[in-house]
């Protein structure tokens, strides 16, 4: 008998396919779940010391042991309070479709955002509820609250209701910008979710937003330095990305490029790419990034696109142009006031820029961006001091 | 999702609709205000927005540092401050609106007569510690 850890990342990406396994017996999705949960839980209590032969074919066991006993505790009660469920249609889908039908299920436009990516994380992630509510810096009851209620939220929706896709890619996009610092990392995990949905659909989108996140990824190294400090991009040690990753990033970027429908995840894994191409600060093909923001923002027309549009633009054609870019735009965005910033002292105003940085640092809302702003305002501030 | 503290204080810098010390309210007003705080955080869990709270002692001292080798300077036990914080409570909220209205349901709690004491809570995004993947 072999001992060691788990695989803890081979035993995620079984859950999805044994709630789904589950379901097809009968089950509704909301037990399914619990019991797939329950399993897993004990999994990875017992694994370490008694591996099974067939993961897959225990979690099935005993998760469908787990649901029958959840069942007949509560069948008296339920005997008398509603008819029986019926059963779902036993339909031909597999593993593969079981697995994308719970993306959809999961990020359903009748949940909030916090409830989808919760959700998502646990039936289609395969986390621990203390695993998800670590990530998310909350007690574990709370979390756990808030999937049963995401879960009530969809108790009525079909597994098999077709789905859309661009609310899934929206949930990921968010589980991976949510933050990371603590055991669980979300970004990876938002990764590892991406590449699963990848080898199920090759619409070309999915496969623009895993690129995204590889290349944006591939720069995690550099953008701390030792003692914790935000490094921007202009400044990272490039010998710290992960080339690899980078590379990967790329190639699944031309892949979806060649099938010639853009959206806005390939326009940015595209503004990424070209920062991956540049050896040094100084080699970034600044005019062909203001082009894909042009492309990226022509796509969505989103403010945040926008601002970051014209950062690109100050790069190309200097501050003044990055401030001309900035007008129209509402300053309450978040970091307007930093990008202002930044622009007025590459167009020659130390003093507007020390301002701004100063109010960007009073209503940043991440601990390591407000340092980064403050030590900008206090650079400024010698340096206005020294030119008397 | 956003954090915020929501702070309650013993005394505060603005002062409340009903502004009699607890001390002379009857003791059941003061179960009933303190049911309804309960009540509330109960609330919370249970819509998965509670993350945790706290009460502080009134006693307190100010404290600094007075150069190498030397005992730190004390200040206190303090008879009257300005402003004196009795506790917090942190949420974990999908907005500021959110926050906003949950700090306004929280200011409500029943005091003299079981009428609202309409207290002023001080409420104060919390800075997210964690790092994000971005430009």
């Amino acid at each position: 008998m072999s001992v060691g850890p788990v695989d803890e990342s081979a035993l995620r990406t079984l859950v999805p396919q044994v709630i789904g396994v589950l379901v097809r017996r009968g089950a509704d999705f909301a037990s399914a779940e619990d019991a797939v949960q329950e399993a897993l839980v004990a999994a990875l209590s017992t694994w370490p010391q008694d591996p099974p032969r067939d993961p897959r074919a225990w979690l099935v066991t005993v998760a469908w042991r787990r649901h029958l006993d959840l069942v007949r505790s509560e069948s008296a009660r339920r005997a008398r309070e509603e008819r029986v469920e019926v059963e779902p249609e036993p339909g031909p889908a597999g593993a593969r479709d079981d697995t994308l039908r719970l993306y959809f299920l999961c990020a359903h436009p009748s949940l909030t955002p916090a409830s989808a990516t919760a959700l998502t994380l646990r039936a289609v992630g395969g986390l621990t509820t203390r695993q998800i509510a670590e990530a998310h810096l909350v007690p574990e009851a709370t979390m756990a609250q808030r999937i049963s209620r995401a879960k009530a939220a969809v108790a009525g929706v079909r597994l098999d209701t077709p789905g859309d896709l661009r609310t899934v890619l929206r949930v990921l996009y968010l589980v991976f910008t949510e933050g990371y610092g603590g055991d669980v990392d979300l970004a990876a995990e938002a990764i590892r979710l991406a590449r699963q949905l990848a080898a199920l659909t090759d619409e070309p989108e999915v496969h623009g937003l895993l690129a995204l996140f590889l290349l944006v990824h591939a720069r995690r190294a550099a953008r701390t330095s030792a003692g914790g400090r935000l490094v921007p991009l202009p400044e990272q040690d490039r010998s710290r990305w992960d080339t690899g990753l980078a590379a990967e990033g790329v190639e699944i970027l031309r892949a979806a490029l060649a099938r010639d429908r853009l959206g806005e995840y390939q326009a940015q894994a595209a503004v990424a790419a070209l920062h991956a191409d540049a050896l040094r600060a100084e080699d970034t093909d600044w005019p062909q990034i203001v082009e894909w923001y042009d492309e990226l923002v022509a796509i969505t027309g989103s403010p945040v696109h926008r601002l970051n549009r014209a950062v690109a633009v100050g790069e190309a054609d200097g501050g003044r142009a990055g401030l001309r870019a900035l007008e129209g735009l509402d300053p309450g965005l978040p970091r307007y006031a930093a990008v202002s910033a930044h622009l007025h002292e590459r167009a020659g105003d130390p003093a507007a820029a020390e301002r701004l940085y100063r109010e960007a640092a009073a209503t940043a809302t991440r601990v390591a961006e407000r340092d980064h702003l403050t030590r900008q305002a206090a650079r400024l501030h010698r340096l206005l001091e020294d030119l008397g | 999702m956003a954090k915020y503290l929501m702070l309650k204080h013993y005394r505060g810098p603005k002062t409340s609709v009903e502004d009699a010390p607890m001390e002379e309210w009857t003791p059941e007003e003061v179960d009933d205000h303190i049911r309804y705080m309960r009540d509330f955080a109960d609330r919370l869990r249970g819509t998965g927005e509670f993350v945790d709270e706290m009460a502080l002692s009134p006693e307190g001292m100010w404290v600094r540092f007075d150069g190498e080798g030397r005992p730190p300077v004390v200040d206190g036990p303090f008879a009257e401050t300005k402003d004196l914080v009795a506790g917090w409570m942190c949420i974990d909220v999908e907005s500021h609106e959110r926050a906003v209205e949950l700090a306004g349901e929280l200011s409500a709690a029943p005091g003299p007569g079981g009428r609202p004491i309409h207290e002023w809570l001080e409420l104060r995004p919390l800075l997210d510690a964690r790092l994000v993947a971005d430009e």
